[in-house]
């Protein structure tokens, strides 16, 4: 049966469970992942202003202790970086823009693709089952060393290890039922005249985080089954003979190095499966809202795909101290520090994309450059971690906590912000609200640098993370817990803003300003829907054809700042001949 | 355009942060110069790009702000620009780079007439050990390690009879001497740093890492773990002193072998009996205590940990705090019996002794189990003590003992002397009981781990030996 066979025989049953709950429909699909990462991700939130109310205001609050800040720790950790960031990124804006983008009227396996979201949730409920099983979730950091993951030592080495491995394991089966079907849905399902290089960018870093994402996984998988089987069975793949609270352990023989060497090879590519997604649809945002067309598409696709190879050879300088040969420091810190080259070249054509643009302050907009902003700074300090001598200093103190929030947190979710202000309209019919949606903005942008910058220094001055107080330490200066305090409250308002940007999304949705069919004049074919938000298989009775590439704004020649993908040259209104030839669309 | 004053001001205020910042590298105390030089490179080439893509950022924003009836240029690609770019962007890498992995080399590469000493990891504490009169550290396997032989040194090895075993937080280091610093952990995941020093490395249970450097600094330096290690990863702290040669041979002398390690607690009961007598007018003729002179029960507590005590009484790192009256008299009486084998002896004697059934106070003992996991970590299950944990016995003190050291802790009036390691660990853990009501609980769960009357105390008292 063909994918749109399927559809018409979905559209008629039309009962809401079909239709809501156990749709097959990639844009419901998208929203179901989206609000169920959003949601998840809300709870890491809490837990992080958790963790920064010790850390601002120590032994104040009875329900933290040194146990339960860990845990608050790994989880709010795990949870950001694959059950919000990943799913969110991939679930949600993968699912709801690769067929719409490509002019596809589904994803080519829509039931798998079902069945990849209610996966995903059931990985997310064991995850959240953990916080009530007897000792709590794991406090192990979010990523999991052996052998103190499984030992007493640590809090949750109980249950709550083996909930969050198996929360990954399933994760991981969610992940590669959806990965596969969004490969096979770029490589086969592309509208007439969509080449690969035709593709908007968005597309690009989606598909190729995703590849990454299904090479990635498994090694985190088969490392999560290994530290089980270690944990329950008695095995011993990352367990030397060792002692535990002063007693000898059976286990012999194993290697802790070789888990951070699996995890890793998992850990690094899975920074670069949430950037590259970000990428792309900042580069999207970026032209549509500068009327410009992205800067160097070409060289963009090639930072991409080059980013997404190189990032499987740079997986140890997340080791250079942890007692691993040192010679390898070497090759990772050469690695790494090559990988920077395709990164700076991406963010120049960013800037140079606004560059003689005309640029539209939107909502969007304003979060693409606070991306810009944030990403420069994380960037940048990267270059300090990845130089394995600089790393010896700085490495397991707050510059660490600093660079990777703000490259990792706060960067990527600027655009995940522009994108939902950027699509709402799509995906909802009705525009946010912008004045809710710039005061989000202002507030989110300004105090996550107030939060993150100062992160930086007291990891030069060697304040170490991960440590529920500091006693007394002798070159820790008592101002250190004054900017502690100050970087709280940062944070708090920044969390409480965030329930301003919620109230939005559920004002907007009934009393938002309609949208149209293409409110931001973007060329992309997810504008050119005939419906909005488009029906369950897109296209209506004919599927679109693609005659130019995704960035044809402002073409000389052409009356209006914009030619949508699927107008042939014959039907665009042009106003000078000659100039529009020589364009040469 | 506030998005353009924003990025401005948020270009000047991050300036500004940098170089009025009072929280910055703490001053170099090793030959790793080298180390804050490469910094300093990146920090201005990093720093000078910053600054530059930002304004040029800002400047473009406001530029080309939306105009009614502007148009955008309609400019693909610049080959030539792209190329200049890369170009530029790869000499300022291989600037940040060449002398990182310079100094790199320098890192791996110890000199060969460093002086070698171990440190080994312990959750969550430090032991060190330096090689004998021979030069060189005896084998060493964690599944030899055991209360005489905390170390795991293989008692076959005649190498380690002569190593030293420094059973302490604290290292002392020789000044201008090169040192590697071998690594191991004979449980989890530690990490050996000494930001003065600017060196960090992972302490690998099953592998041996190292570090190596100059100490060019007199003074103290905090050794901090820096690879999460459960729950009292914070706790985990040691020190570096570093001193003249001089002084630095005059504390190697100090220092005992393995061989006299492992004959540290043994003393003969029948001697200790007399010193005993002026214990017993306080402490009870049978180790019980008494709470109306204020000394607790003796009887049951392991030998190591009074040794401890008594002489942290007698170097005043116990009892000196205001606020400790009971603890100052201890003091006194601890000068009394300063002799290494007398101490031994009467520790035999007090380990004679079987351990009092406490009575305990009411408490709510599901709180006080709910609190006391976090104490059970190093202090056993059932408050048994462990000897690997630096942690004593627990369930067979008074209530009234328990509940005041607690608060002694909490109130940082024990366990503040800087020397006293152990007393800062506790400290830091007791910062957790937030009131009252959780002390009384928490111990009187602890009494309720007792071992019930005469069954097994025998078999507990034996084992404590």
């Amino acid at each position: 049966m063909t994918a749109s066979a399927d559809i018409a025989h979905q559209e008629h049953s039309n009962s809401f469970l079909t239709k809501y709950v156990w749709s097959q429909d990639h844009k419901v699909i998208a929203i179901q992942y989206g609000v169920t990462a959003i949601m998840v991700g809300v709870v890491a939130l809490v837990l992080s202003a958790l963790m920064r109310l010790q850390l601002g205001f120590p032994d104040q609050f009875s329900f933290i202790n040194p146990a339960s800040y860990l845990q608050f720790v790994t989880m709010h950790g795990m949870i950001m970086v694959v059950y919000l960031l990943t799913a969110l990124l991939l679930g949600g804006f993968g699912n709801y823009l690769i067929p719409l983008m490509l002019g596809a009227r589904d994803m080519v396996f829509p039931y798998l693709n079902m069945l990849s979201y209610w996966t995903y949730l059931l990985s997310v409920l064991v995850l959240m089952a953990s916080f009530f099983v007897p000792g709590g979730p794991t406090g192990a950091g979010w990523t999991l060393y052996p052998p103190q993951a499984i030992l007493p030592g640590t809090p949750g080495s109980e249950m709550g290890i083996l909930m969050m491995l198996v929360s990954l394991g399933i994760f991981i089966v969610a992940f590669t039922m959806g990965g596969l079907n969004y490969v096979c849905t770029v490589l086969q399902a592309r509208a007439r005249g969509m080449t690969l290089m035709r593709m908007p960018l968005t597309i690009w870093g989606i598909f190729v985080a995703t590849i990454m994402g299904l090479l990635a996984f498994p090694a985190l998988l088969v490392s999560a089954i290994m530290m089980f089987l270690d944990s329950v069975a008695g095995t011993s793949f990352f367990m030397p003979a060792i002692m535990s609270l002063g007693e000898q352990l059976d286990h012999g023989g194993g290697s802790p190095i070789l888990f951070q060497h699996l995890f890793w090879f998992f850990g690094h590519p899975e920074v670069y499966i949430v950037a590259l997604p970000a990428f792309g649809m900042v580069s999207d945002v970026l032209a549509t809202h500068a009327r410009k067309n992205i800067f160097g598409y070409r060289m963009m696709v090639w930072a991409i795909v080059i980013i997404g190879g190189l990032s499987f050879v740079v997986w140890a300088h997340h080791m250079y101290v942890s007692g691993m040969n040192p010679y390898f420091g070497f090759f990772f810190a050469t690695t790494t520090l090559i990988i920077a080259v395709p990164t700076a070249l991406k963010v120049y054509n960013w800037i140079l994309t606004l560059w003689r643009g005309n640029i539209h302050l939107t909502v969007p907009m304003l979060f693409a450059i606070g991306f810009i902003f944030t990403f420069v700074h994380g960037g940048l300090s990267g270059l300090f971690l990845g130089n394995v001598v600089i790393d010896l200093p700085l490495s397991d103190t707050y510059f660490v906590v600093g660079h990777f929030h703000m490259v990792m947190g706060v960067s990527p979710i600027m655009v995940l912000f522009a994108a939902i202000y950027h699509w709402f309209p799509k995906i909802t019919g009705r525009m946010l609200h912008t004045g809710m949606g710039k005061f989000h903005f202002w507030a989110t942008f300004v105090g996550t640098y107030l939060v993150f910058l100062p992160m930086h220094y007291l990891g030069f001055l060697g304040v170490p993370r991960r440590y529920f107080a500091m006693g007394g330490t002798d070159f820790i200066p008592a101002s250190a817990q004054s900017l502690n305090a100050s970087i709280t409250v940062s944070a708090l308002v920044i969390a409480v803003v965030q329930l301003v940007f919620i109230y939005n999304v559920i004002w907007s949705l009934r009393h938002g300003k309609a949208a149209g069919h293409n409110p931001w004049q973007a060329t992309t074919l997810e504008w050119q829907t005939p419906d909005t938000p488009p029906k369950h298989g897109n296209w209506g009775p004919s599927e679109p054809v693609v005659y130019r590439w995704a960035y044809d704004y402002s073409v000389p020649g052409a009356r209006d700042d914009f030619i949508p993908q699927n107008v042939p040259d014959s039907e665009v209104v042009v106003t000078d001949k000659l100039a529009f030839a020589k364009a040469g669309t | 355009m506030a998005i353009t004053l924003i990025i401005l001001l948020l270009i000047a205020g991050s300036v500004i942060f940098h170089f009025t910042s009072v929280w910055w590298f703490t001053p170099l105390a090793s030959h790793w110069s080298a180390i804050d030089t490469t910094i300093n490179i990146t920090i201005w080439i990093t720093g000078v790009v910053f600054i530059a893509v930002n304004l040029f950022l800002a400047y473009a924003i406001y530029r080309y702000r939306y105009k009614a009836g502007a148009r955008a240029d309609y400019q693909p690609e610049n080959k030539k620009l792209e190329g200049w770019l890369l170009l530029v962007t790869s000499i300022g890498i291989a600037a940040m780079l060449a002398p990182g992995l310079y100094v790199w080399g320098q890192f791996v590469s110890p000199p060969a007439d460093a002086t070698v000493v171990e440190a080994v990891g312990q959750q969550w504490h430090w032991r060190f050990r330096l090689p004998g009169a021979d030069g060189q550290l005896g084998k060493a396997d964690v599944r030899a390690s055991s209360e005489l032989n905390p170390l795991g040194l293989d008692p076959n090895d005649p190498a380690g009879m002569d190593d030293l075993i420094i059973d302490s937080h604290e290292l002392v280091l020789e000044l201008n001497k090169p040192v590697k610093v071998l690594l191991r952990s004979n449980d989890v995941l530690h990490n050996f740093a000494v930001p003065q020093f600017r060196v960090k490395m992972d302490l690998v249970p099953g592998t041996v890492s190292y570090v190596w450097f100059i100490p060019t600094v007199v003074g103290q330096f905090d050794i901090l773990c820096e690879e999460l290690c459960g729950i009292g990863h914070f706790a985990m702290r040691g020190r570096v002193l570093v001193k003249e040669s001089d002084d630095y041979q005059q504390w190697l002398a100090q220092q005992q072998s393995y061989r006299q390690y492992q004959a540290r607690l043994a003393g003969d009961p029948e001697f200790g009996k007399a010193h005993y007598q002026v214990c017993a007018s306080c402490h009870g003729a049978q180790g019980e205590g008494n709470q109306a002179l204020h000394a607790p029960a003796l009887a049951g507590q392991s030998g190591w940990y009074l040794k401890r005590q008594l002489r942290a009484y007698q170097q005043g790192l116990r009892g000196n705090a205001e606020g400790d009256v009971f603890g100052a008299q201890m003091i006194a009486m601890a000068q009394l019996v300063r002799d290494e084998q007398a101490i031994n002896h009467l520790l035999a004697y007090i380990g004679s002794f079987n351990p009092n059934l406490v009575q305990a106070e009411p408490g709510n003992l599901h709180n006080g189990q709910r609190l006391y996991r976090n104490c059970s970590y190093c202090h056993g299950r059932n408050g048994e003590g462990i000897f690997a944990m630096n942690a004593p016995m627990l369930h067979s003190l008074e209530p009234w003992y328990l509940t005041r050291q607690l608060d002694y802790f909490k109130r940082q009036i024990r366990g503040n002397h800087p020397q006293d390691f152990y007393g800062a660990q506790m400290s830091l853990m007791a910062q957790s009981l937030h009131s009252e009501q959780d002390i009384a609980d928490v111990v009187a769960y602890i009494n309720s781990l007792q071992p019930k009357a005469g069954l097994t105390q025998g078999d507990s008292n034996d084992s404590e030996r």
